[in-house]
């Protein structure tokens, strides 16, 4: 009997993760156009043809989404240690504050980032403009030219922009796991390594991040996941040489029709992240959490 | 290995024919021990091959005109006479008022692929879309025909139709004009910022595609018609009549390009706003669009390249099992009327595709009238192309092409 508790989130995987991933790997297989139809012809070499053809985007993809990764768990840690630091009303005016932004389109927000970043009357640039530091914002551009992350000295429209923009958009689904985590770190181990003569480096090191660690990895997937299969932000932000698979799968799906290398990049993608998620999660050894 | 294809060859000419149902389908098939994967094929309108001979014909469903009247007509953003005091449409509100039928007029057709994508699992499977007529472009248009997915039109509704130009009447996809009437068109060409091009014009696809002064801020459109087309035009080519060979040259110039760094992106209608505040300093863009653009910033340049620019036309097409086809008929032959279309031109800026709207223009708005752009004169107009329509095949190869330009 117990057993019966599972089926609602049995059939709620089944009808929304094993069904479409089947039909994904069917469609994969498939050949023909849409005017004729397609037809299951398990037609393996797909694979062969889409990797070939777009290993760059993948591989892209998956380096973008590990960097905002990283950043997002920089910028997001010691936010989420703060928060998690202050009691009461500045407690969730804080975290009110993290997920403000959820209540605006992840378009708009995307799409602020081109007004803000823009060289010509951009917010960042108007701004250092009034404090008479505009050739901070040059000096920025060919710090990132020289970093090979800006084809040409611009800030928009170069990887810095699109790793930039997925950090910026996936850091909520970051901090606030390692809130929660830290949240319940119990502050009397904290006293305790203080009481043993612990260094505040040594506290953080064999106490704080150990227990937080659920949080840093449940936020690391939280951010890495979405991040590797997004297409906006490199659309938006980015330019013809930061083309993510996300983008390409969308455009073999809506422009060119070609459903089965379309699903097969899909189908790809899904195993390269499962793939990866599991080493991760090996590697993090965090058993009560997955 | 060769009696399996055999078998599977069979097999998909017997389902093509329909012949097989579904469950048998899932049973032959588990013969390949795959019956699971199997089971969800996609359906195709064109059973054997893709002929013109065997183009299939849209359904009807029973109109219901007569007692609901209502029409829903799904169109693109920004593209129709609004009262700018209101926000309503006031076209739309006249024709509520002589007809007694209320539009739903909904803006969501944003893109041609993305809606297609959208309507086709309904089509194909013989349901309504909910829509009783929306705009395509031609080429999209061209699609539907050949698929089955929109009706002919009752002409004996469309008393109007006699007024369509000259020049949008006799067109490859749809000769006579039985299925689809256009709503606008405009041509695809070249619009630059002189404050980010250093004060100069930019007058061709040659100098968009290699001038210095331009680098990196130079972006292109999402159409594979207009952007490739303009291209071919530059190089010479006919785009009412090309070769594989002449398609496959154009992209590799626009790749040039773009892997000099010359090109910053291809997009949509999107492209407005970077280039108004001059971080596109050049682009291809559509006519109405920067008539638009240039009322808030004159300074903005358009040039329509020498060697010449395409033309499209967004057109009202009927879907199949529309509800409502009589009152759309009524619709559309309402817009057909110069007066009518006259207010919209004016406000929207594109090209009208119906005779006898210059005249009215010329009275009610002169500005506009006088807007080489928007009542393009002969010469203008001969130097404009319609891209040729492509078969199934053609289509997918090309877009496989220009995708890896865009998405590569």
């Amino acid at each position: 009997m117990p057993y019966a508790l599972l089926a609602p989130g049995l059939l709620w995987l089944i009808i929304f993760f094993v069904a479409p991933m089947i039909t994904t790997l069917s469609t994969s297989l498939q050949e023909g156009n849409v005017d004729d139809g397609f037809v299951f012809t398990g037609n393996v070499a797909i694979y062969w043809d889409a990797l070939h053809a777009y290993w760059p985007q993948l591989v892209r993809s998956l380096v973008y989404a590990g960097t905002a990764t990283v950043l997002s768990l920089l910028l997001g840690y010691p936010l989420a240690y703060y928060i998690a630091s202050r009691r009461g009303r500045a407690k969730n005016v804080l975290l009110v504050l993290v997920i403000a932004p959820f209540f605006t389109s992840f378009l708009i927000r995307t799409m602020a980032w081109q007004s803000i970043l823009a060289s010509d009357g951009g917010l960042l640039v108007k701004v250092l403009g009034w404090l008479h530091l505009t050739w901070l914002f040059d000096a920025f551009g060919n710090v990132l030219q020289f970093l090979h992350l800006s084809p040409n000295g611009e800030i928009l429209y170069s990887p810095w922009a699109v790793i930039w923009g997925l950090t910026y958009n996936f850091l909520p689904f970051m901090i606030l796991p390692l809130y929660t985590s830290l949240d319940r770190l119990d502050g009397r181990l904290l006293e305790a390594a203080r009481d043993l003569y612990a260094t505040p480096r040594d506290t953080f090191r064999f106490v704080t991040w150990p227990m937080s660690l659920p949080g840093v990895v449940s936020g690391t997937l939280l951010t890495f996941i979405p991040a590797a299969g997004d297409y906006i932000n490199s659309r938006l932000l980015g330019n013809t040489q930061t083309v993510m698979i996300g983008q390409v799968i969308d455009s073999q799906f809506l422009r060119v029709l070609d459903y089965p290398l379309a699903s097969a990049l899909s189908f790809v993608l899904l195993v390269l992240i499962l793939a990866l998620v599991t080493i991760y999660v090996r590697k993090a050894g965090t058993e009560e959490l997955v | 290995m060769a009696t399996s294809d055999d078998k599977n060859l069979a097999f998909r000419a017997t389902l093509a024919r329909g012949l097989v149902s579904r469950r048998s389908l899932m049973a032959g098939a588990g013969g390949l021990g795959l019956a699971a994967l199997t089971g969800c094929g996609i359906q195709g309108r064109n059973p054997g091959g893709g002929t013109a001979a065997t183009t299939p014909v849209a359904k009807a469903a029973e109109d219901r005109s007569a007692t609901e009247k209502i029409i829903n007509w799904s169109n693109w953003p920004e593209y129709i006479d609004v009262d700018d005091k209101t926000q309503r449409h006031p076209s739309l509100d006249t024709f509520t008022k002589r007809y007694g039928i209320k539009v739903n007029y909904t803006e969501d057709y944003n893109d041609n692929d993305e809606f297609y994508a959208k309507v086709r699992p309904l089509l194909a499977a013989n349901k309504d879309t909910g829509r009783d007529t929306w705009c395509s472009t031609d080429w999209m248009v061209a699609r539907l025909i050949r698929q089955g997915y929109v009706q002919k039109l009752t002409l004996a509704n469309i008393p109007n139709h006699a007024n369509i130009e000259d020049s949008l009447v006799t067109v490859e996809f749809d000769p006579g004009r039985l299925y689809s009437m256009p709503w606008q068109s405009g041509f695809a060409g070249i619009a630059y910022n002189p404050k980010a091009t250093g004060g100069k014009k930019v007058t061709t696809v040659d100098q968009l595609l290699t001038d210095p002064a331009l680098k990196g801020k130079v972006t292109l459109l999402t159409e594979m018609r207009d952007t490739v087309g303009l291209v071919m035009l530059a190089m010479g080519k006919d785009i009412t009549d090309f070769t594989d060979a002449d398609f496959m040259a154009a992209i590799d110039e626009i790749k040039k390009a773009k892997d000099a760094g010359q090109i910053k992106g291809f997009t949509g209608n999107e492209y407005g706003k970077p280039l108004s505040s001059g971080d596109t300093a050049a682009c291809f863009a559509w006519t109405g669009d920067v008539v638009q653009l240039q009322a808030d910033n004159p300074s903005l340049g358009y040039s329509l390249p020498p060697t010449g620019c395409t033309l499209w036309s967004d057109n009202f097409v009927i879907p199949a099992l529309a509800q409502h086809k009589a009152n759309a008929e009524k619709l559309i032959n309402y817009y057909y009327e110069p007066e009518v279309m006259a207010k919209v031109v004016d406000y929207v800026n594109y090209i009208s595709p119906v005779r006898g709207t210059k005249a009215i223009l010329e009275r009610i708005d002169p500005d506009v009238a006088n807007n080489p752009l928007i009542v393009p004169n002969a010469k203008t107009l001969s130097m404009a192309h319609v891209f040729r329509g492509l078969t199934s095949a053609e289509e997918t190869k090309y877009s496989q092409a220009f995708s890896e330009l865009t998405a590569g």
